[in-house]
């Protein structure tokens, strides 16, 4: 497979897109994308300050370091879970998150939730009896406080998070499983500031994971592999599993679940049924059933069809 | 030199299999064949990983040689 620009051997082929690219002009057009959706979805200006959560994963790095080479104001804000699962989780993602900051010479704020409210986040949900035995539930719930608080006080303008498609279209698949329509209804590249909350963006919403684990593997970045260990066995993980089983079979599919879902949201289309225009209904001349032709019923025109063919 | 590859896989009848890793799961299949083949032959899902063969991505048209060492990178992740 050859790269579409230059014709070199491609290294990425994207079939969403019919577009297959050379590792070199891979490493122009994510970018170049990025800065695409920041703009339509009017998510964030040059001349504002945006704090970049990271944690060490392929996502939230190659987003920190897509916003500096496009030249935007982006510092990181790691949080220090307190997670060990016998692979020194938390201490291994916050060291690459560091490394990943120092060899760029980025600003890097790193809050340790064990030293900040006294205990690590695996402690905390036993305690607080919150999440059927998995630390997921409080930990979602600390990492957006706390994220919020830093945004907040240290006077951010925005909050950018390392979201890809495949995260939304998981999040999407199951929210759509449970019709849970009012979380339907929030969720998108963009969520605004309303009082004591920042905005909060996901500029790289429309990538696959594979492609930003491509990303990050072109441009050499350094992350976590390991998956987090309260991880295995999420309904995330399944849904995600699930999808790429169609997109293999259906490529785009992924894309554009998601991408027709923003648009049924922004038009309104969602959960009104009132604004579903009925097709109006007469009866066929032959058979009498309901159509919304203006003549013969599908099924009756299909009968004179054939019937009117000769027999051979 | 007796001829093996260094990670010790000896040729059988002058044909050493293509082995592929996936995390701590090691694969082996015939060369000869593209990368979507074997992904199909064991039973990995294409769009949940990234093939690599010396540290360079590689498509699903390529094919496998005698001897390749396939790295497969899972790029789902949860949490």
């Amino acid at each position: 497979m050859k790269c579409r620009k230059c014709g070199n051997k491609a290294s990425v082929n994207m079939r969403q897109h019919k577009l297959a690219l050379c590792k070199e002009h891979y490493l122009e057009w994510v970018p170049e994308q990025t800065e695409r959706f920041i703009k339509k979805y009017e998510m964030f200006a040059h001349d504002e300050k945006i704090l970049v959560a990271v944690s060490g994963g392929k996502d939230s790095l190659a987003l920190w370091d897509i916003l500096t080479r496009l030249g935007y104001q982006a510092d990181g804000l790691y949080l220090g879970l307190g997670i060990d699962g016998g692979i020194n989780y938390s201490h291994e993602s916050q060291r690459l998150t560091e490394k990943f900051a120092g060899d760029h010479s980025l600003k890097l704020y790193v809050v340790d939730i064990e030293k900040t409210y006294g205990q690590p986040i695996p402690v905390l949900s036993q305690i607080s009896h919150r999440g059927h035995g998995k630390p997921c539930a409080v930990c979602g719930l600390a990492k957006r406080h706390e994220m919020n608080r830093i945004a907040r006080d240290l006077g951010y303008d925005v909050l950018a998070t390392g979201h890809n498609l495949d995260d939304e279209a998981a999040v999407l698949f199951g929210n759509t499983l449970s019709w849970a329509s009012e979380y339907l209804l929030r969720q998108g590249p963009v969520l605004a500031a309303s009082d004591g909350l920042a905005r909060k963006v996901k500029p790289l919403c429309r990538f696959y994971e594979r492609e930003m684990t491509a990303y990050s593997l072109a441009r050499g970045i350094e992350y976590i592999y390991e998956e987090c260990p309260f991880a295995e066995g999420s309904q995330s993980i399944y849904y995600k599993e699930l999808l790429n089983q169609l997109e293999t079979a259906r490529p785009g599919a992924k894309l554009t679940f998601y991408l027709r879902f923003l648009e049924a949201r922004k038009r309104g289309d969602l959960f009104i049924e009132k604004n579903i225009e009925r097709a109006h209904l007469h009866s066929c001349p032959k058979c009498g059933q309901p159509t919304s032709t203006d003549d013969l019923c599908s099924f009756c025109r299909m009968i004179e069809k054939v019937n009117s063919m000769p027999v051979s | 030199m007796d001829g093996s590859y260094p990670d010790g896989r000896i040729p059988l009848q002058g044909v050493i299999l293509v082995k592929l890793v996936l995390r701590n799961k090691e694969f082996e299949v015939k060369p000869g064949m593209t990368l979507l083949s074997a992904l199909q032959k064991i039973n990995v899902v294409p769009e949940s990983v990234i093939a690599t063969r010396e540290g360079e991505m590689i498509l699903d048209d390529e094919i496998l040689k005698d001897g390749d060492m396939i790295k497969l990178i899972a790029v789902i992740s949860g949490g």
